[in-house]
């Protein structure tokens, strides 16, 4: 038989999808157990127990000198600036996005200017956002959205364009005026590719978010973590690491779950 | 009396001229088949009907007034595919035209208009034999019971012309007979003038009044962007098939029986012989 027609049962599928997690798992097991049998000081790969010390100290011992849950007061700073940049990125893609798609004037005025835009490399921009912005949230959430919003905008309006003309013109034979064509054929057309479009740029925002915390904050993940570097606290940094990327992945699971909860015609055929 | 004329129309994009030199006039309530072979302007044609294209030269005129530039709600349209919205319930895409004509800025009824409408809509549904499937996505009918819904979204406007861009093309022989009977009789009973683009010359005949073909008078491939289509056939159909009357050819005839007994078959038009 060819391998592309191989099956597997659910029993073994559950097997295959977990097998490169638990690999994962016991090489790391591996390294730091070598490790430490030759230096009990290490700490590159730090054992489970310290792990679990340092997650116990940053989640559910108060902070000495402020009295905070750390893991939690970063988790709570860092999600504030992620949701209002990839908020703030969403509602714009939505306006300008299909204004750009449905009406020819916007597309002529602002759809070389966007792609223009979205070329802009965020990261160089982040000193000078630092510089004109202050050192406070603004300057974060600008950076999230100057890194997220223009990539957004242009799928959103690709996906307008990409809609067949003849339902545009049908909509016209029922009467629509461009503001209903918008508001009940666009619109909500637009909404599970504008999802899709939000999963995709979770992890581009959680790197903006993560490099502007890491250059000016007093709390966040990101700002965390550059803090323990200065000690090499990989049994801090690891646990940060991991927290940041299930915080992602549930986002990711969570939105998807809304999209098909939301909209049950984008699963089937025919719907996009 | 005319119910859409077209007077020496001429469509060209850049240099190359599609159509050349068009001239028809459609009575009310015809059906008119228009036919040709691929490429030769059919679909040109519909759209510039529809308001979706402009003419290059002549005129388009409907009851006499030109035609709006732009599609409105005087002509429904029917195409091969994405007729429908597939963000919206059967029932959703048939209330859709009443809801936005009504409902200027929402684009939504609510509380009683909407139940009265609801109840329409279920009305026209059940015409089109879709019942039972209000609660269903596009994505989820067949290709015959899309073009079904497709209709009856359109006829909910009440269309004084209603335009089919190759309707039925991709349907199966026996749902297409199916549809056939049920677009004859809507075209019986609604107050519409039908315009039907078909590369199909059975369906053409089986359903028209009339049977224009479209085609190159002059087909060099040296000249082909230089001439463009026109009307090389205009075919009335005999005997005439009269709105809401019936002809010979439109009698169902029983089952067990290939002959119906004279008497019971209509005719179109007066027979002098039984005139006293």
């Amino acid at each position: 038989m060819r391998l592309i027609n191989q099956q597997f049962s659910p029993a073994a599928r559950a097997a295959l999808r977990l097998t490169p997690f638990i690999l994962l798992i016991i090489v790391y097991f591996i390294g730091s157990a070598a490790r430490l049998a030759d230096n009990p000081g290490d700490k590159l790969l730090p054992a489970m127990s310290s792990i679990a010390n340092a997650v116990d100290l940053m989640a559910f011992t108060p902070d000495r000198r402020t009295g905070e849950y750390l893991l939690w007061t970063d988790t709570w700073s860092s999600l504030k600036r992620l949701g209002a940049g990839l908020g703030i990125s969403t509602l714009l893609a939505l306006v300008i996005g299909i204004s750009i798609g449905i009406l020819p004037f916007f597309r002529a005025l602002l759809s070389p200017f966007v792609s223009f835009i979205s070329m802009v490399p965020p990261l160089a921009l982040l000193p000078i956002l630092f510089i004109s912005l202050g050192l406070g949230e603004t300057s974060k959430i600008a950076l999230i959205v100057i890194g997220v919003a223009p990539i957004m905008i242009r799928d959103l309006a690709q996906t307008v364009l990409a809609l067949p003309r003849e339902q545009i013109v049908k909509a016209e034979t029922l009467s629509a005026s461009s503001w209903l064509i918008a508001l009940r054929i666009i619109l909500p057309q637009a909404l599970p590719r504008l999802l899709g479009s939000l999963r995709l740029q979770l992890g581009p925002a959680f790197l903006f978010l993560i490099a502007a915390e890491a250059i000016s904050a007093d709390s966040g993940l990101g700002y965390r973590i550059f803090l323990v570097r200065r000690y090499l606290s990989m049994d801090v940094i690891f646990p940060y690491v991991a927290w940041i990327t299930f915080l992602a992945a549930s986002a990711d699971f969570a939105i998807d779950r809304f999209r098909r909860w939301l909209f049950p015609w984008s699963e089937m055929e025919g719907g996009k | 009396m005319t119910a859409l004329a077209v007077e020496n129309l001429w469509k060209e994009y850049g240099d190359q001229v599609v159509l050349e030199n068009v001239s028809l006039s459609i009575a009310p309530r015809s059906f008119v088949a228009v036919v040709g072979p691929s490429g030769c302007g059919k679909s040109t044609l519909l759209r510039i009907l529809l308001g979706q294209e402009r003419v290059s030269r002549g005129r388009v005129t409907l009851d006499g007034a030109p035609l709006p530039v732009e599609p409105g709600p005087d002509r429904g349209v029917v195409y091969q595919r994405y007729s429908v919205f597939p963000h919206l319930s059967v029932l959703g895409n048939v209330m859709l035209g009443p809801e936005l004509q009504s409902a200027r800025f929402l684009g939504r009824t609510f509380g009683a208009a909407r139940r009265r409408l609801a109840e329409d809509a279920r009305k026209m549904i059940a015409d089109v034999g879709l019942s039972g499937a209000e609660g269903k996505y596009p994505a989820q009918l067949s290709g015959g019971m899309q073009q079904r819904l497709a209709l009856a979204q359109a006829l909910m406007m009440k269309p004084r012309v209603l335009l089919l861009d190759e309707p039925f093309g991709a349907l199966d022989p026996g749902i297409r007979s199916d549809i056939h009977k049920l677009m004859k009789r809507l075209w019986h009973e609604r107050p519409m003038t039908v315009i039907m683009v078909t590369h199909d010359l059975r369906e053409a005949f089986t359903l028209g009044t009339r049977v224009i073909a479209l085609g190159r008078i002059r087909d060099l491939p040296e000249e082909a962007m230089r001439y463009g289509a026109s009307i090389t056939k205009d075919i009335e159909i005999w005997p005439p098939r009269v709105a809401g009357g019936q002809t010979l050819f439109d009698t169902e005839i029983p089952q067990g029986r290939d002959d119906p007994p004279v008497d019971t078959i209509p005719t179109g038009r007066p027979d002098p012989a039984t005139e006293t």
